[in-house]
């Protein structure tokens, strides 16, 4: 029943998996993020109180979501691979550490950015901006774990264990203006119940978090080809890829 | 599943429960630490003493706000639905700052009770919407953020 799950442990069937989605994911996302732009920046209405000023939420909303998303996804694939000793997953997991890092980045600056003419400050450390710091070091902790350790092995897997440990921050953010007084405000699209945003504003956003996604997904498959092609580059399926041998690095 | 497999999976189950639990208690414990603002209550309470530098939150009441024509000193009352401070600040508030706006400020209070701030910060609400969609609100009695919904959010139980 579950015979195809063992493919994916197979790494020159992801990396030909990975190599033929890649295009269409890359294209798919084009389109759908200047379209969410076009609309969030163009079409859609000002806001009655921060006039346009609101619209970075069509950048810090995705990212934001996106920094928590690829975190989990790191923490249930380094999980994958302390338990199951995949090592796939453990690319997977390396792959999007700086992914992670890089979105967590850009949903603090564009916070600030915002921050700063709203609130009237660049930065307080309530329980919503402190937990996304931490989600910020917890990448860099994962990423320097893994450059400090020489050797590999050894590296995964404290690095898998940070990962797994690490996890317990994300509900932390998430319900983290709920459970304190923040300065942050609380959940807007994922409010159940009676909808914060006018739905003219909302569909370029959910445009946007779709289109975020497409991007994580379109980056980690490039980056987890060339991890996969880094662990294998000594194996014979690796030297006899055209690319490879058409580009004469098998020869040095 | 291998019986190794087995082990291994329940050693990563209960070091997620191990540390979840060691988050939950140091976050009930620093609690008080963690939270941003009090509200007006949590003054009429008196669980802040007087002298002590803190944030304080609430909206600014309707028809309260005093400003001066030669100096920048302003003042206001900040209330939570349940008690009423009144504030001074003498600065440059945010865009956001309004009558019914919700706000955190940071100062400390002064003898006769009146809450001094060096910092205002607007706090904005999760509410976004097109002007006229906020207008037709605003003519039902029906917008969100205003004073029927704000109170239970802020209020800090003693």
């Amino acid at each position: 029943m579950f015979k195809w799950i063992h493919r994916f442990g197979s790494a020159p069937f992801v990396y030909r998996l990975a190599g033929l989605l890649g295009p269409w994911v890359g294209w798919l996302c084009l389109i759908v993020m200047l379209v969410g732009l076009y609309l969030g920046l163009i079409v859609a209405p000002a806001d009655y109180e921060q006039g346009e000023s609101y619209r970075i939420i069509y950048v810090h909303v995705p990212a934001a979501i996106l920094s928590m998303f690829v975190y989990v996804v790191m923490a249930v694939s380094s999980a994958v691979f302390l338990i199951w000793r995949m090592k796939l997953a453990d690319v997977v997991a390396q792959a999007s550490a700086p992914i992670g890092a890089s979105f967590t980045f850009l949903a603090l600056v564009t916070g600030s950015l915002w921050g700063k003419p709203m609130w009237g400050t660049w930065w307080i450390w309530d329980g919503r901006l402190t937990s996304e710091l931490l989600l910020l070091f917890l990448y860099f902790g994962y990423m320097a774990l893994r450059a400090a350790i020489e050797h590999p092995q050894s590296a995964a897997r404290a690095a898998a264990v940070l990962a797994v440990v690490g996890v317990v921050n994300i509900p932390i953010i998430h319900y983290s203006v709920e459970w304190w007084s923040t300065l942050h405000q609380p959940a807007t699209i994922t409010k159940i119940g009676k909808p914060s945003i006018h739905p003219s504003m909302a569909v370029p956003l959910l445009l946007m978090i779709f289109g975020f996604q497409l991007l994580y997904l379109y980056i980690v498959l490039l980056r987890t080809r060339i991890g996969i092609l880094q662990r294998e580059a000594r194996t014979s399926w690796v030297a006899n890829l055209p690319e490879i041998e058409s580009s004469g690095a098998n020869r040095v | 599943m291998t019986p190794k497999r087995k082990q291994r999976l329940i050693l990563v189950c209960l070091m997620l429960v191990g540390v979840g639990l060691a988050a939950t208690i140091g976050l009930k414990a620093f609690k008080e630490n963690i939270t941003l603002f009090r509200s007006p209550s949590d003054i009429q309470a008196g669980l802040v003493s007087e002298g002590t530098r803190f944030r304080i939150g609430g909206m600014v009441v309707d028809e309260s706000v005093q400003r001066r024509s030669d100096n920048l000193d302003i003042k206001f009352e900040l209330t939570d639905h349940a008690h009423t401070v009144a504030v001074s600040f003498n600065g440059i508030l945010p865009d956001l700052f309004r009558e019914g706006q919700g706000i955190v400020a940071l100062g400390q209070l002064d003898a006769d009770g009146v809450f001094v701030a060096s910092e205002v910060l607007a706090k904005h609400d999760e509410n976004y919407m097109p002007p006229e969609v906020a207008e037709a609100l605003e003519k039902a009695g029906k917008m969100p953020g205003t004073s029927a919904n704000y109170g239970a959010k802020t209020l800090v139980q003693p």
